[in-house]
């Protein structure tokens, strides 16, 4: 009897540590890991000439004309190739499944990991003030950059930007030197990911590398090594894949230095160095609304942190002149001593204490706080899922990110502007028995960041794939409610920041209709 | 942005559940033991990673926790046991809600195969198995305030004890296999980038060490305890929120008493507390707890 209890116990607790192992081995997917291989459905061959953003033409830069492929020493390419191929390793099989699913993609999911590893706020100094992180000195504490989201926002504009501009330049040389590909030249040679009917030269995946690289080493300084490592393996992909030759390669690379060279000049004077003000800014902002009769914000956190970029509404836009910001700014938030606020308010504290696990998840999902890629980055991993599945051409989807991201670089300064104008408090402020389910961002409510974000991202989304409409529309709707469930926003901030996402998305629409692309 | 930077608070309630399967005592034949446990445990400073530090925008972390448990003889030498507590959260300071609802049950399997008395000593070996699951579905990832970390644990211990007249040593070592859980996200940063809904938890080893005074009537005893989690963690970097799948290590030290009436046999009271000496992204938390409990006795002819 006792034996045989004995064996019972023993049987089954080794029949549940061999399920648990299996069960706790279980492998997680990963969405980005599941894309398939890039294969155009339309090569854009006329992308040439599309309309830049920033070049004065695509042959702003020149490249010179490549050797002919009947020349011994581009013979020596191919056989580059050939060794490489006599025996690839496990790793570059690995780099060759990564890249192959496209550059553009790829690119913009490296900015959204370096934008959540850097999105962390400065620690206090011991006397309660706060060091400001320097582009100058990036490896000091705290490094550089803080990316919260007006920082992603322009990084990943001007990253976008750049990267359409080169695949148009690397689209007009492709079609005015007309060099064929080395399985076109060498009809012996192996192709490990699907042919292009383009010309190789330039290499696009080269000119994606020198124009991302050169951009990034200003973003995130302290990154270059993991950065160059990247744009080496995406190198070697094209080479070992037999997509490219060397010298295709290294002309890319050439080309893609020179225009970030532009993009770079313009960042360094776009007005984004001095965002983040100073003590006697901080103090305008504060006398000046309560000047007006109003509650000035005040921060939340302990310490009190300065306003995060207070003067971001001032950095200058793609495709907004200062003016433009000015006309699309929402009238003035419900007065505080209004009854609307205080109705406002009121429904704000009942979202606080009605512990809906439907409302948490919301929050949790679109919160995008610290450690995350942002708002902005949410959207373009909203955007990339979205474009995975209709086969783009590179330059097509350089094309339709830059979109996006210049107005949600838009979103960002409008929203901005708004929120330091009218510098308005937040629900906790007025009411310090508002607890949140989410953290109260550092600087005035009206209107809501998510809601200006989403409703830029969810207006040219809508225009790139209308098909999707509805479903864009729920997500930026569903986006700006989480603030109200989180408790950290009034109605007025996001449903006024949504229209206001709409109107600096529209800017971004309208160019859209005119770049050659449609 | 969050401005919130956060610590981890959960060994509290996982130790609490421990304390009643890791004792060297066992419930005899269809007698069934049933009881309560309440725990205060409280941080204001905590790891991250390994910088200890203080968050003036949490204040002080607390958790309650009300446990509801029982220990029932399926024989002398077999015992099962649960666990369920109801768990309240709260930060005093700074403006993120505390959160409260049941927590996870926790069901053991306690088997004694081997006890021998060699002169005025007895040598004992113990065998747990146990199995805990999240009953509520409570965010997971909204740490240091979340009720628990989702995950569907399964433990192996083994245990010796040696006693010899009143005073004991009790040793066990146990290994948890965490199964993945599932956040509210589908996309989180961890030290690189996941696409996914999905966390994988690293698994965990406990070593416990009790020693003290044991009589039928009163337990004293001194407690260390180790939690180390295994490989696949990640430590909080500064200013960040913790997460999960964190490396969450502590070392504590504490005590436990447990006595039993003279005149109501069946009724015994225990209590506690335990201080977290070292660690690694948790909460450096002190607590206390007591409770009582009742023994019912199944057998007809009992006494």
């Amino acid at each position: 009897m006792k034996n045989k209890i004995q064996i019972t116990i023993s049987k089954s607790l080794l029949i549940l540590l061999v399920a648990f192992n299996y069960a706790c081995n279980d492998d997680i997917t990963e969405r980005n890991n599941q894309f398939p291989q890039l294969n155009p459905t339309n090569a854009d061959e006329l992308a040439g000439t599309w309309k830049p953003i920033l070049l004065t033409s695509p042959d702003e830069f020149p490249l010179d004309a490549p050797i002919a492929t009947t020349l011994p020493a581009y013979t020596r390419e191919i056989n580059e190739i050939k060794s490489y191929q006599a025996n690839i390793t496990k790793d570059q099989q690995a780099i060759i499944d990564y890249w192959s699913v496209g550059g553009v993609l790829r690119w913009n999911e490296i900015m959204r990991t370096l934008v959540a590893k850097h999105n962390r706020p400065p620690f206090q100094n011991p006397d309660g003030t706060y060091p400001i992180p320097s582009g100058a000195n990036p490896f000091a504490n705290p490094e550089f950059p803080f990316s919260n989201p007006p920082y992603s926002a322009r990084a990943y504009a001007y990253v976008s930007a750049a990267q359409y501009d080169a695949m148009i330049a690397a689209w007009h040389y492709k079609k005015l030197y007309n060099r064929p590909a080395p399985f076109v030249v060498d009809a012996t040679l192996p192709v490990l990911i699907p042919k292009s009917s383009l010309p190789s030269y330039p290499c696009e995946d080269a000119v994606l590398a020198g124009v991302t690289v050169e951009l990034l080493k200003l973003l995130f300084p302290t990154e270059i090594a993991f950065i160059q490592e990247k744009a080496e393996e995406e190198k070697l992909y094209r080479i070992i894949s037999g997509a490219n030759v060397r010298s295709d390669v290294d002309a890319g690379i050439s080309l893609g230095k020179k225009i970030a060279a532009k993009f770079i000049a313009r960042a360094s004077t776009d007005g984004a160095g001095a965002a983040v003000g100073n003590q006697d800014l901080w103090t305008l902002l504060e006398t000046q609304t309560a000047a007006t009769g109003e509650t000035p914000w005040k921060s939340l956190e302990l310490p009190a942190r300065p306003p995060m970029l207070p003067l971001f509404g001032k950095v200058k836009s793609f495709l907004m002149t200062p003016a433009m910001v000015v006309a699309s700014r929402p009238g003035p938030p419900p007065s505080t001593k209004s009854e609307q606020f205080a109705k406002e308010l009121a429904e704000i504290k009942a979202f606080s204490e009605d512990n809906s696990k439907k409302h948490q998840e919301i929050v949790t999902f679109w919160a995008d706080g610290v450690g995350t890629y942002t708002p902005p980055g949410h959207w373009n991993a909203i955007a990339a899922e979205a474009f995975v599945e209709q086969n783009y051409s590179e330059v097509r989807w350089a094309r339709n990110m830059a979109l996006l991201n210049l107005s949600m670089m838009d979103a960002a300064i409008s929203c901005w502007d708004a929120k330091f104008f009218y510098f308005n408090p937040r629900p906790t402020q007025m009411d310090s028995s508002i607890k949140t389910t989410t953290g109260i961002p550092n600087f005035p409510a009206y209107v809501s960041g998510h809601s200006t974000f989403s409703g830029a991202a969810c207006t040219v989304l809508s225009h790139i794939l209308p098909a999707k409409t509805e479903n864009f529309k729920a997500l930026a709707r569903e986006a700006s409610d989480s603030r109200m469930f989180g408790a950290i926003h009034y109605r007025s901030d996001c449903e006024k920041g949504l229209i206001l996402g709409e109107t600096v998305g529209n800017f971004a629409v309208a160019r859209a209709k005119i770049d050659g692309a449609e | 942005m969050k401005k919130i930077y956060l610590g981890c608070f959960l060994l509290g309630t996982f130790f609490a559940n421990a304390q009643t399967e890791i004792d060297a005592i066992m419930m005899s034949k269809n007698r069934f033991c049933v009881g309560s446990v309440y725990q205060y445990s409280s941080w204001d400073k905590y790891w991250e990673g390994t910088n200890k530090r203080e968050n003036l925008n949490l204040g002080k972390v607390s958790t309650q926790s009300i446990g509801v448990m029982g220990n029932y003889g399926i024989t002398d030498k077999l015992n099962v046991l649960f666990n369920i507590p109801y768990v309240i959260t709260n930060a005093s300071a700074g403006t993120m809600k505390g959160q409260e609802g049941i927590q996870d049950l926790s069901l053991t399997v306690k088997y004694m195969p081997f006890e021998k008395k060699i002169k005025n000593a007895t040598y004992s070996l113990y065998a747990l198995g146990g199995y805990s699951t999240p009953v509520s579905n409570y965010t997971v990832d909204y740490l240091p305030l979340s009720l628990g970390l989702g995950s569907q644990v399964a433990s192996f211990r083994l245990m010796g004890d040696y006693q010899r007249g009143k005073f004991f040593t009790t040793v066990s070592g146990a290994y948890l296999f965490r199964s993945n859980v599932t956040i509210e996200r589908n996309t989180y940063y961890t030290n690189e980038m996941h696409y996914t809904n999905e966390v994988d938890m690293p698994n965990v080893i406990n070593i416990n060490a009790r020693a003290g005074y044991r009589s039928d009537r009163l337990i004293a005893e001194a407690i260390v305890d180790n939690w180390v989690t295994q490989a696949g963690g990640f430590d909080i970097t500064q200013n960040n929120m913790p997460f999960p799948s964190n490396t969450m290590n502590a070392l504590r030290l504490g005590t436990n008493i447990k006595y039993t009436l003279k005149k109501i046999p069946e009724l015994a009271f225990i209590g506690g507390t335990n201080y977290v000496i070292d660690g690694r992204n948790v909460g450096q938390s002190t607590s206390f707890y007591g409770g009582a409990f009742y023994v019912i006795n199944f057998n007809k002819k009992a006494k």
